[in-house]
């Protein structure tokens, strides 16, 4: 499957470029007024919650212009990204996108911080970032290798999945290896060597990280128009061409999924034996 | 009564010292466990009858000191052929997932002799002969067992990897007397029978006066008193262990 048209769909759709190509008619602009009127849509969720006296009304405004800096902020970085088309800025942004992931995904890790945030870290750089050179060197070969118009969007859907996928591998392996700490050292003391003492706890924390990947390509297109695809489809392009795209977007997620939350699964169990194959005792840094 | 203890130690532990948590719950113990009979670890609450125990197939390492098996430091064996070699049965029997037979051939396939014995025809039949469970027990949901049951299939699972020495740590404190009983003579005869050492932590003086032919008294991590069960029960050297043995008993 060739994508080379689409590139040219998804530089321009991603740079707000009026022009669409392929089946569809331009982009729709839309003006600050616009902006604005839009804007009336959060007042009536404001006034249900004020109705209701359900307490989200500050919510919702604080909400709303935290989601207006945010997004400009983020317009604003990318157009200068784009447009400084450097090799090395790209890199630093993805990054930056990909140690934000990695606080997230280990903010919701209660114990054993210290052990986890590295574990985390390196899984997502090697799951997304294997993931992103496959994508850009074999599937999508965008003219140059760091073009930011791809891989900025493409490594911030796979980063985002990679931190879920991490963060559900290492919380549930923690709860499955207390849960099963009497399992699990009489394995030991039968003369198991940790991976199989350990095998069942791994199995249970791989199958939690992945569920939502399989479930996400089960009902892609059926329950919801993915984002990406539905941008592509407002920006002018063909549908078709915005569900390949789509497509490769669920494969690739699938993939740096799986590669994070194996690295994760797999490392930080090694982190609950000492080196004589003890379990370490409860609640280590 | 078990069977007599043989002459050369099977565990020898010197100054062992081990620290949890910023205290001791063994503070330098130093003792030699006979190998062939039953030996039984006494002791209140705390006394640190189950961290030693623990050191004898590595599950725990002592902060200090050494622990010899058969006249070799425990840290010298490959740590996998030590388990297999020194059985372990939690206080707590944990069935792996499935039937008894399917925990009976986890177990045997970890042992070093583990595809010939998992090859020879009614293998499971007479491990499960072996602790006084019918060959019909194999095919039953190992969770759904009684608690004695449950007992007697890990003790069954710890056979399966072909020991020279069972640990038993506390294995009847959740049964009711008379099943206690019944795997305690279990346990006695398979020390007679086939000569596996057998070292049992409990708190019930009965079974250790019963079963048991030499015992270690512990305190506070430390060991009071150690000797021929009969002596230790009749003619109690230290004033501890006999205060011990008349609160206790």
């Amino acid at each position: 499957m060739t994508l080379g048209p689409g590139l040219t769909l998804l530089a321009q759709a991603g740079a707000g470029a009026g022009a669409g190509a392929g089946a569809g008619t331009p982009p729709v602009d839309v003006s600050w007024v616009e902006l604005g009127l839009a804007a009336g849509l959060v007042l009536v969720a404001m006034g249900v919650s004020s109705w209701q006296r359900l307490g989200l009304t500050r919510g919702f405004a604080v909400g709303a212009v935290r989601a207006v800096v945010q997004l400009l902020g983020v317009g604003y970085v990318l157009v200068y990204l784009f447009a400084a088309n450097r090799w090395w800025l790209v890199l630093l942004a993805l990054l930056v996108m990909l140690a934000a992931a990695t606080k997230t995904s280990t903010d919701r890790v209660k114990e054993r911080r210290r052990t986890i945030v590295p574990i985390a870290g390196v899984a997502m750089l090697v799951g997304a970032g294997v993931t992103l050179a496959y994508v850009d060197a074999i599937v999508l070969r965008p003219g140059e290798w760091y073009d930011p118009r791809y891989l900025v969007p493409i490594f911030g859907m796979i980063a985002g999945n990679a931190m879920n996928g991490a963060a559900l591998a290492a919380e549930r392996l923690q709860s499955e290896m207390e849960a099963r700490r009497g399992e699990v050292e009489a394995y030991l003391a039968l003369g198991a060597a940790p991976a199989r003492a350990s095998a069942e706890p791994v199995r249970r924390a791989l199958t939690a990280a992945l569920i939502p990947s399989v479930n996400g390509l089960a009902v892609v297109g059926l329950v919801a128009l993915p984002g990406m695809m539905t941008g592509q489809i407002l920006a002018g392009s063909s549908p078709l061409l915005a569900v390949r795209y789509q497509i490769v977007v669920a494969f690739m997620l699938a993939g740096a999924v799986a590669i994070t939350s194996a690295i994760v699964v797999l490392w930080y169990r090694r982190t609950f034996f000492t080196a004589a194959e003890q379990l370490v005792a409860r609640g280590p840094g | 009564m078990g069977g007599a203890a043989g002459v050369g130690p099977a565990f020898e532990l010197v100054d062992v010292v081990e620290e949890r948590g910023g205290s001791r719950v063994l503070d330098g113990v130093s003792v030699t466990l006979p190998a062939g009979g039953i030996t039984a670890v006494m002791g209140p609450s705390g006394a640190g009858k189950t961290s030693l125990l623990r050191l004898l197939n590595r599950l725990d390492d002592p902060s200090s000191g050494e622990v010899r098996f058969l006249g070799r430091p425990v840290r010298d064996y490959p740590v996998r052929e030590l388990r297999c070699a020194v059985g372990f049965v939690f206080q707590t029997p944990v069935m792996f997932p499935g039937t008894v037979a399917d925990n009976l051939r986890r177990a045997v396939e970890l042992s070093p002799s583990g595809a010939a014995a998992g090859a020879a025809a009614g293998w499971i039949e007479r491990l499960l002969e072996a602790v006084e469970l019918d060959g019909d027990y194999g095919a039953r949901d190992a969770d759904r067992l009684s608690g004695g049951e449950k007992q007697r299939v890990a003790l069954a699972r710890a056979l399966a990897t072909g020991p020279q020495v069972l640990l038993l740590d506390e294995p009847t404190s959740a049964l009711d007397p008379e099943v206690a009983e019944r795997l305690l003579a279990t346990v006695s005869r398979l020390n007679a029978e086939r000569g596996h050492t057998v070292v049992m932590v409990t708190h019930r003086l009965a079974e250790a006066r019963q079963h048991s032919a030499f015992a270690v008294m512990l305190e506070a991590g430390r060991v009071v008193e150690s000797g021929a069960t009969t002596e230790l029960f009749e003619r109690p050297r230290q004033a501890r262990t006999r205060a011990y043995l008349s609160s206790a008993g």
